[in-house]
């Protein structure tokens, strides 16, 4: 037998070294690594690319038989179709061609037509062309529009026709639309702000008004005639601030109403838009790269700091995100202290035996309890036998509305601090673990109690694997939602729970999720369609949040290995 | 200890160690009470799902609340003996109508007379029959002694007056005038009515014969009067008895049943027999009452038991079916009083027990001895009181408390025949807008459809997990295993909620599409890994040397990627060859096969694509901790590396592996996010890979912020909770206990 022989063992021999079963299991790491990579690579293409203006496409759409209609709109996808479908849904295609390609137009106009997205078959589409004057409008209500422009108009008056001078209309549209989003913004301040405090101290005020009837046996006659009064002080005082707002608003909203533009659709139904309903204007067939690239990064901006529009389907998630992180916030808050406690306890404290071990094995039945059961158990225990007891107790006046008795900011945090407390006890005890015994020997031997040197030696060593505890509960927190949804979550937040207000953190407000958020506009708003890239802008921003978290997390953890990997001997 | 006896020199210091050692003992104390506070949170979360869940299978209870003659509620000595006993909704007012036709209206607490009406009845008439159409409508019909018929309702008007105080006024309301009518000429012995918005109808049986009339109703528009127009009605002869007469509330069926036990349903609308038949083998009927909603008759016998008969429609035919039985023994049974608003109802057996009874759970939930034998019973609309007049006219009141009785483990779990169903079924459904609904809380589906999805996700992610885990912690190079974990590892920490929405609104039509090119792929991926595998050993060994030992996943990612996207793309020419281009068409007309979009396979990829990082990296911690002197006295000895790790390695790790195992199970389990947005969440029993699921998680994500505090549907939701966290904690404490016996075994070796 020669050497190169032996190299090569026949197919029988090989199969029964066991090399093929071997390579399949490296199959499988090879799929589970590719599947974890191509999920993101897919959230981030899809994600990243929705802020992209696309170039808008004009068309004529001729099926056989039927009459031609025009088509405006941007390509959103394409797909091939076997042409035995195509046939089944009642196109009569004479071709021989097996496949088609079938090409999904985002049409807009959900206003004039009904409907903002259309299949089109991409055989049947001819005269394409992209003309540099098809204006789109990003609207605060119905979505899109797709047309052209045809005149800029004041208190319905025609001020410059489009026909007459194209570009000086595209000037005045975008100086009177820069105009009425001013407005808009300055009475958006005020409703949100200045009326919004008027509305919450109104509120206290009728709390307080409320309290003085249900304490009235233990007050005195002048006492109480004395608290009346304060209180309509109050009362008048604000009423008038109201009244001041309310005209200061109405004069605004006289001036943001003053202009219009007419637009003309692609199949000629012409529409005249308040300018108070759109939110940008732009020209894509005739914009730069250099141009798209600053509209992109407007559109992120506005995605990351303003609020939803549109049944959260346009706009951005500011709320959400915002209420995530005071959430997590508030969780970091509960768990660290009880988590490290607990992991000091099972490490330093307790004596190695039948107990640690039960604790051990609560410690890992909380990890495995299936985290809905978390969120029943808070709906049920924190919401409505504690929250329901504290309404009771502190706030008799606002009842029959609940105050701490309905899902809130405070009871999501702390339902998710009861659900990370494994996480913190495991990774902390991992780091307790590692401390060498000569370091607590030394203090010890130095006349330093149990305590002190815990606290002095111990504890301050241990620091980073808390902080890794910590930051994997809050990746954990930070992406959980089925608790949420039954203990404070709620797809629209009128106000952050976080104000200018006394006492500022409100904690029995309810809050937005990105979590939450994903779910809610992916599966529950009304036009899945239009929503969907903006799930995907929102997943990719919860997928790097935690992705990020984890890789300092592990980053940590891997650095204090390395640190007492010295000391340990 | 010894300074504690002599007074120390430096009492500065003294106290200090003394301050310095309480603080020590109140640390200890500190951490031990918050190591604790783990035990407690899990037992916390224990007892209060348990405190939730049992009051549902606890039994009911009556308390007596008063008693007082009816004589004096009536305010009259002799009175006669009641055919109407009844209670308004909010249990005030009650009112007694007797055989003379008094109605007199009481206090319900304290037996105070509050009103007295006398029915119109012409001179020398007495009431020989009676009967209610419904216990909402509260329209009931006393057939006279001359084959005259008088139609009243017993109501209750509620005023308030200006300090917001209720205040009722009880009275007998005539909806179609005063005057009876004419139903025949001689006594009415036995009469059924019932009253919709579309019209009236009564039956009666007039000397053994059958009379039924049929109004049309109209309303007139200037004085919102309700007129009658009277249907001509032809019904076929029945040949048995009419003893018992009930019409449906669509007033299309008209049940005729003989005290014999003979019955006759009659087809009221195409004037034809329906069905006929025997309702008892022995013994004679003693009580015929509809059940809440007027689908199910109970049927009453002298042997002790009560039926429940529901017309059962079966291949076009619509027969009269014995759905359940409830046994109660002790002779003939006295009374039936269904509740008004669940499917429960009130009996007195032959002893004069009372019964507290529910149909679907089959349940009985007390048992109570009477003093003396009633003679008419009311239940309160709420029921939580139940009014008992008895032989000595003597009125009790007792109060019920009967919150749950829909409930019972054969509720539960068994398969339940509900009522319009052709045959027993496992059914959730647990609301409905109808006030009559018979609730179904059967978790089997869901339980079942939290096996279906957590089978699936197990049958892709465990062996993909396994064999991961196999390769990275016993052929892998260190510096791949080091990069490869990490990544694995935070594939647990992805949010489900990500993969939920991308199974269900890009894998799920994804796969819809490429339904050929996903089963193909099962089948050309491990050939296309084979197939490299044996065209990179036939590269020139220099060639291949260029790639040290355990880098093998690497070399396969083009492998992988390349079948992957071919089978893909070859799904459509697939679809077209062998399935008339549309597989899913072909599935659901040539297979009979149910396809659903969002279905148990994308439930499978994507939760087992979830439980591969839990599984992976117990598993492969398991394999990498087997003690390196193991595999080194195996190798030494001449088997194989692949030899070693079955001979060797695998063994020993095993039970670390069915550890991650049982892990990843609990987790497949209680997954929700993914499951929810995942599948259509309709609760079927179907093994079925292309119909979707509902688990019990799912459920409660979507049932539970709905549901009313304390009712059975929420307990019946925290029972769900409950049967997760059991199921889970048995899963995890097995699989821990399991890891702690490996840990001690491997410091051992």
């Amino acid at each position: 037998m020669s050497l190169a022989q032996q190299n090569r063992p026949s197919v029988r021999e090989w199969i029964k070294s066991g090399e093929p079963v071997i390579w399949l299991n490296a199959a499988a790491v090879t799929i589970s690594a590719l599947a974890v990579i191509a999920l993101i690579v897919l959230l981030a293409v899809r994600g990243f690319s929705h802020f992209w203006p696309n170039d808008v496409l004009q068309a004529t759409y001729q099926l056989p038989g039927q009459a031609a209609v025009p088509v405006m709109g941007e390509l959103v996808e394409s797909e091939e179709v076997p042409v035995e479908q195509i046939r089944g849904s009642g196109i009569a295609y004479d071709g021989d061609a097996a496949f088609l390609k079938r090409d999904l137009i985002k049409r807009g106009n959900r206003d004039l037509s009904g409907v903002d997205f259309g299949w089109y078959l991409d055989t049947y589409l001819t005269d394409i062309s992209k003309p540099a004057e098809v204006l789109v409008l990003e609207r605060r209500e119905w979505g899109n529009f797709y047309g052209r422009l045809v005149a800029v108009q004041e208190q319905g008056e025609s001020v410059v026709d489009v026909a007459a001078n194209a570009q000086l209309a595209q000037q005045e549209l975008a100086q009177r639309l820069q105009r009425a989003t001013d407005l808009f913004e300055q009475i958006r301040n005020i409703e949100r702000g200045e009326i919004g405090s008027i509305n919450y101290a109104m509120e206290q005020l009728r709390l307080r008004g409320r309290a003085l009837d249900l304490r009235a046996d233990e007050m005195t006659a002048a006492a109480m005639t004395d608290a009346r009064a304060a209180i309509a002080e109050e009362r008048a005082a604000l009423d008038q601030q109201y009244e001041a707002l309310m005209a200061q608003l109405s004069e605004l909203y006289q001036a943001l109403n003053r202009d219009q533009i007419a637009v003309a659709a692609v199949d000629g139904r012409e529409a005249v838009i308040p300018l108070a309903k759109v939110v940008r204007a732009y020209y894509p067939n005739s914009m730069s790269t250099f141009d798209k690239l600053g509209f992109y990064f407007a559109k992120l901006w506005e995605f990351f700091t303003d609020e939803p529009r549109e049944a959260n389907t346009e706009g951005g998630i500011f709320p959400a995100i915002f209420g995530t992180v005071i959430m997590v916030l508030i969780m970091s808050v509960l768990v660290t202290p009880l988590g490290v406690i607990a992991a000091v306890y099972l490490r330093e404290y307790a004596k190695q035996g039948p107990l640690t071990r039960i604790i051990r094995i609560a410690v890992n039945n909380l990890a495995g309890v299936p985290s809905i059961v978390y969120g029943v158990f808070g709906l049920g225990f924190f919401i409505y036998i504690v929250g329901g007891n504290i309404d009771q107790l502190f706030f008799p006046e606002a009842a029959p509305a609940p105050v701490f008795g309905t899902p809130g900011l405070m009871w999501a945090s702390l339902t998710l601090a009861l659900l990370t407390l494994p996480v913190v006890i495991v990774a902390t005890e991992e780091g307790l673990a590692r401390i060498p015994r000569s370091l607590r020997e030394g203090s010890l031997a130095l006349g330093a109690t149990k305590a002190e040197t815990l606290w002095r030696v111990v504890l301050p060593m241990a620091s980073p694997a808390m902080m890794t505890g910590l930051i994997l509960a809050v990746a954990r927190a930070a992406g959980e939602v089925a608790p949420l949804m039954l203990v404070g979550v709620v797809k629209l937040a009128p106000t952050l729970p976080v104000d200018g207000n006394f006492p500022f953190i409100h904690l029995e407000r309810k809050f937005m999720h990105l979590g939450f958020h994903i779910f809610d506009v992916g599966f529950q708003s009304p036009n899945v369609e239009a929503a969907r890239p903006l799930v995907y802008a929102t997943a990719l921003v919860l997928v790097v949040v935690v992705a990020l978290l984890n890789i300092s997390a592990v980053t940590l953890r891997n650095r204090l290995r390395e640190k007492y990997r010295g000391l340990d001997m | 200890m010894e300074r504690a006896h002599a007074p120390s020199p430096l009492p500065q210091i003294d106290s200090r160690a003394r301050l310095r050692r309480f603080k020590d003992l109140a640390a200890g104390w500190m951490v031990s009470a918050g190591g604790m506070s783990v035990l407690v949170a899990i037992l916390l979360i224990f007892f209060y799902l348990l405190y939730e869940v049992l009051p549902m299978f606890q039994g009911a209870s009556v308390d007596p609340v008063t008693r007082y003659p009816a004589a004096a509620a009536v305010a009259d000595e002799g009175a006669a003996a009641p055919l109407l006993l009844a209670i308004e909704e909010q249990a005030e007012i009650a009112v007694r109508l007797d055989e003379s036709g008094r109605a007199a209206f009481f206090s319900v607490q304290n037996g105070t007379p509050l009103r007295q009406e006398q029915l119109p009845l012409p001179a020398g008439t007495k009431i020989t029959s009676f009967a209610i159409d419904t216990d909402a409508s509260r329209l009931f019909a006393a057939g006279l002694s001359n084959g005259q018929l008088v139609l009243a309702r017993h109501d209750y008007e509620i005023s308030y007056d200006a300090a917001g105080v209720r205040s009722m006024a009880p009275a007998l309301v005539y909806p179609y005038g005063d005057t009876p009518l004419e139903l025949g000429d001689s006594a009415i012995q036995t009469v059924a009515v019932r009253d919709a918005s579309k019209g009236l109808m009564v039956a009666a049986a007039i000397d053994g014969r059958l009379e039924a009339r049929q109004w049309s109703k109209t309303r007139n528009f200037l004085t919102q009067e309700t007129q009658l127009k009277e249907q001509p009605l032809q019904l076929p002869a029945v040949d048995i008895a009419p003893d018992y007469l009930l019409i449906s509330p669509d007033q299309r069926l008209l049940y005729v049943i003989a005290r014999s036990g003979d019955y006759r349903v009659l087809d009221v609308r195409n004037e034809t027999l329906l069905d006929g038949g025997r309702l008892l083998r022995s013994g004679k009927v003693t009580e015929v009452k509809f059940l809440l909603g007027g689908v199910s008759l109970m049927v009453a016998d002298s042997n002790g038991r009560i039926a429940q008969w529901s017309v059962v429609r079966r291949g076009g035919e619509s027969e009269l079916t014995e759905i359940r039985s409830l046994t109660l023994g002790n002779g003939a049974v006295r009374h039936v009083i269904p509740e008004h608003r669940r499917k429960g109802l009130i009996a007195v057996d032959g002893s004069g027990q009372l019964r507290l009874l529910h149909t679907t759970a089959e349940r009985e939930l007390l048992r109570q001895p009477l003093e003396g034998a009633p003679v008419a019973l009311a239940i309160a609309p709420r029921a939580n009181f139940l009014l008992v007049e008895n032989a000595a006219r003597e009125m009790q009141l007792w109060s019920v408390s009967n919150p749950h009785p829909e409930v019972s483990w054969s509720a539960l779990w068994n398969k339940v025949w509900y009522e319009n169903y052709r045959e027993p079924a496992y059914v959730w459904q647990s609301s409905s807008a109808s006030e009559s609904f018979e609730p179904k809380y059967s978790l089997t589906p869901l339980a079942f459809g939290t096996l279906k999805a957590a089978f699936y996700a197990m049958l892709l992610g465990a062996p993909l997990a396994i064999c991961g885990a196999i390769f990275t912690a016993y052929f892998m190079a260190p510096q791949l295993r080091s990069k490869v974990k990490p990544l694995i590892e935070m594939m647990e920490a992805l949010p489900t909620v990500i993969l939920g929405f991308l199974a269900g609104l890009w894998l799920a039509p994804f796969v819809e599409r490429h339904l050929p090119g996903m089963f193909a792929l099962l089948l050309f991926m491990p050939v296309g890994v084979l197939l490299a595998a044996f065209a990179w050993r036939q590269l020139p060994l220099g060639l291949r040397r260029l790639v040290p030992d355990g880098w093998e996943p690497v070399l396969l990612i083009p492998a992988v990627i390349l079948v992957s996207w071919g089978t893909i793309e070859l799904s459509g020419p697939l679809e077209r060859t062998f399935f008339a281009g549309d597989m899913r068409s072909w599935l659901t007309n040539d297979l009979g096969i149910t396809f659903d979009q969002r279905n148990a396979l994308v439930v499978g990829i994507a939760m087992g694509f979830a439980v591969v990082p839990n599984i992976f990296s117990i598993a492969e911690d398991a394999i990498y901790s087997v003690p390196k002197h193991l595999s080194y006295g195996s190798l030494a000895l001449g088997a194989t590396p692949w030899q070693t790790l079955v001979g060797v390695v695998l063994p020993t790790a095993s039970p670390g592996i069915f550890s991650a195992l049982m892990i990843g199970m609990g987790r497949a389990v209680g997954e929700t996010m993914i499951v929810l947005m995942a599948t259509g969440n309709t609760p079927v029993m179907e093994a079925n890979i292309f119909e979707g699921m509902r688990t019990l998680a799912a459920n409660l994500a979507v049932e539970i912020g709905e549901t009313e505090v304390d009712s059975t549907h929420y307990r019946v939701l925290f029972l769900a909770a409950f049967v997760l966290f059991g199921f889970t904690f048995i899963v995890n404490t097995i699989a821990e206990v399991v890891r702690q016996r490996l840990r001690r075994r491997y410091s051992v070796i």
